[in-house]
């Protein structure tokens, strides 16, 4: 059970393969994400990372494929009733309103209310929640615009959890972050007990929090599994190209990837 | 479950409180918006060649809803003028106001620009060839309704071009929109007055005039009708879909991902837009910057939320075309003023205001 009492869900994708403007930018992915797992996906940029996540958002349709959530089909769902157990956190967070913060987190209720139905004490409950969570309450009566891009990148987090979501999607949720923040963020999200589903820029914070990780190259899955066994020097020099020390860090228990200067 | 670093982090900081930049309640500005628009009304039915004191024009209002209600006081001329003349204009004021300004509100949101506007966004001009086009071919298949819906069709061709030429990823480019709708809006306006010229007509320069330069002048009971529909159905419209405006301005991937079906509403609301400024330029001419001007205030006052909002810049776009109108009327009487000229004369300087806070709020920004 997660913070907010709803089911964690699975997620399973298979075959999947996108193509935009004529370019195959994912193709053949199988995925799996089990309840209440948090899976990373990793590779150098380009790779399809991104648009591997769109697919289960929801913003792009794969060509081939599955994607299935609780197995259900779904790109057979309704967008509000997908939006009832998927939230995301996209990379873009631009702003040109002058909407405040706790409005802006209280979009994320948007797909349980009606037409016409206000929002209630819960709704401003849970807004309240959503924003503790991730150490933003004292940004809730500030104007977004004004925020800086690691506070807004929190405010967006708190907005999918106000989703109430049973799968988060994150797309680069710490790349503005700093060190405390990026801890903090990733620490909640693990805490929350949702399926989780996230891109990760830094190898040594996706090997901390991960349960298991996924390495994207090519728009293919070039290697899955626990941190210890994917986070090899050899897999690093492969998809990277750079030369890496891993250890296993005595205190984390996680490996450590230590990157060499280029010989 | 708590954390115990944001905690620290709250107390450090001392966050303005300060919400969102003094914002005022609803309940204190739609009341007095209520009270400004019932003002503004009175003062327009009474004021003219013509003063009818404001006692008289709501008796003879009263009495002609309820008959015997009031006693009679006043000439029968005033009654006349009231009724059949006035009555009729400040209302048709009071919906293309309105309607004007929700279109504006609207397309700010489906563009994510603030600088959106269906005059500025050549939508109007589209609606005004529609038209000339019926009024001069005198085709009119569909009786009555060919005007209106001819310069709805030219509303519709411009706003999708307009979408088209601007689009550049989620966010439309301040530059590119207003770059594409001032050329939209030239092509469309040149094209209207070539064929008024070419027509034949005795009057074509007076009826250049009165296109482009709208005016609410000769509006009877009849020309009222199809405004007022189209206007109350986008309001009803739009107040069930207030959460929706709010997650367009979220941009469309993250609308989408919070329940929005964004190419469905996306097409609804052009099409809504497209219908009203059609039928709003089909009786009055292009009325310009009504629709930038009244969601800023609103949103000044309020924030940006629609469902504070919406209401908000409905009155305030009511009361600002009856009292712009008054003052068409009034201003060089007898002669009276195209009332898109006044809202020409002080929707530019707040355009240009606009971009600057613009620009200066983009620098200041991470």
């Amino acid at each position: 059970m997660s913070h907010h009492g709803v089911h964690p869900a699975s997620l399973s994708l298979r075959g999947v393969g996108c193509r935009v403007e004529g370019t195959d930018l994912v193709r053949d992915v199988d995925l799996d994400v089990a309840p209440g797992e948090f899976v990373g996906v990793i590779g150098p940029n380009g790779a399809g990372k991104s648009t591997l996540l769109r697919t289960v958002h929801r913003t792009l349709r794969p060509r081939t494929g599955s994607v299935r959530i609780d197995g259900e089909d779904l790109w057979a769902l309704s967008q509000r009733a997908l939006a009832r157990r998927v939230a995301a956190v996209l990379q873009e967070n631009g702003a040109d309103f002058e909407l405040t913060v706790d409005e802006v987190v209280a979009m994320g209720r948007a797909p349980h209310k009606r037409a016409f139905s206000p929002d209630n004490d819960d709704d401003r409950r849970l807004v309240m929640t959503s924003l503790e969570l991730v150490g933003a309450a004292h940004l809730a009566a500030r104007s977004y615009p004004t925020l800086s891009g690691g506070e807004r990148q929190r405010v967006l987090l708190a907005r999918a959890l106000a989703q109430e979501p049973a799968l988060l999607v994150l797309d680069e949720p710490t790349n503005h972050l700093d060190i405390a923040h990026q801890l903090d963020v990733l620490a909640v999200v693990r805490r929350l007990g949702t399926s989780v589903l996230a891109v990760l820029h830094d190898l040594n914070l996706a090997a901390l929090f991960c349960d298991r990780l996924y390495v994207v190259d090519h728009g293919r899955v070039v290697a899955a599994g626990t941190p210890a066994a994917v986070l090899t020097p050899d897999l690093l020099a492969e998809v990277y190209r750079v030369q890496a020390d891993v250890t296993l860090h005595p205190l984390t228990g996680a490996p450590n990837v230590v990157l060499l200067p280029p010989r | 479950m708590r954390i115990g670093r944001p905690a620290r982090r709250a107390a450090g900081s001392a966050a303005p409180v300060r919400r969102g930049g003094g914002r005022l309640s609803v309940a204190v500005v739609l009341p007095l918006l209520v009270a400004g628009l019932v003002a503004a009304v009175t003062a327009g039915i009474a004021v003219g060649s013509v003063a009818v004191s404001p006692a008289d024009t709501w008796g003879i209002m009263l009495h002609r809803v309820v008959p015997g209600w009031v006693e009679v006081s006043w000439p029968a001329t005033h009654e006349r003028i009231v009724l059949s003349s006035r009555l009729p204009r400040v209302l048709l004021g009071v919906v293309a106001g309105a309607g004007l300004a929700l279109v504006g509100m609207v397309l700010q949101a489906l563009v994510r620009n603030p600088l959106a506007d269906p005059s500025l966004l050549g939508v109007s001009s589209g609606a005004t060839l529609g038209a000339v086009l019926v009024v001069v071919s005198g085709v009119g298949l569909f009786g009555v309704y060919s005007l209106p819906l001819s310069a709805f069709l030219g509303a519709l061709v411009a706003l999708v071009t307009v979408y088209l030429l601007a689009r550049t990823g989620g966010r439309t480019g301040s530059t590119r929109l207003v770059l594409s709708g001032v050329v939209v809006g030239q092509v469309f306006l040149s094209a209207s007055s070539l064929l008024i010229m070419t027509s034949g007509d005795p009057h074509a320069s007076t009826a250049v005039t009165r296109w482009t330069l709208g005016g609410l002048g000769g509006t009877t009971w009849q020309t009222l009708t199809l405004p007022s529909a189209v206007v109350v159905l986008l309001l009803a419209a739009l107040a069930a879909r207030t959460r929706s405006l709010n997650l367009l301005l979220a941009g469309e991937e993250a609308a989408t991902t919070m329940g929005l079906a964004v190419g469905r509403f996306r097409t609804e609301m052009f099409l809504l837009t497209a219908l009203v400024t059609g039928v709003i330029v089909a009786v009055s001419g292009v009325i310009g910057f009504v629709g930038l001007m009244m969601p800023h205030i609103a949103r000044l006052l309020v924030g940006a939320d629609h469902r504070r909002a919406l209401p908000v810049a409905t009155l305030l776009g009511a009361v600002f075309l009856v009292l712009a109108d008054l003052a068409s009327r009034t201003l060089a009487s007898p002669e009276e003023l195209p009332v898109g000229i006044l809202t020409a004369l002080s929707g530019a300087p707040f355009f240009l205001w606009l971009m600057h806070r613009e620009s200066r709020g983009r620098r200041g920004r991470p």
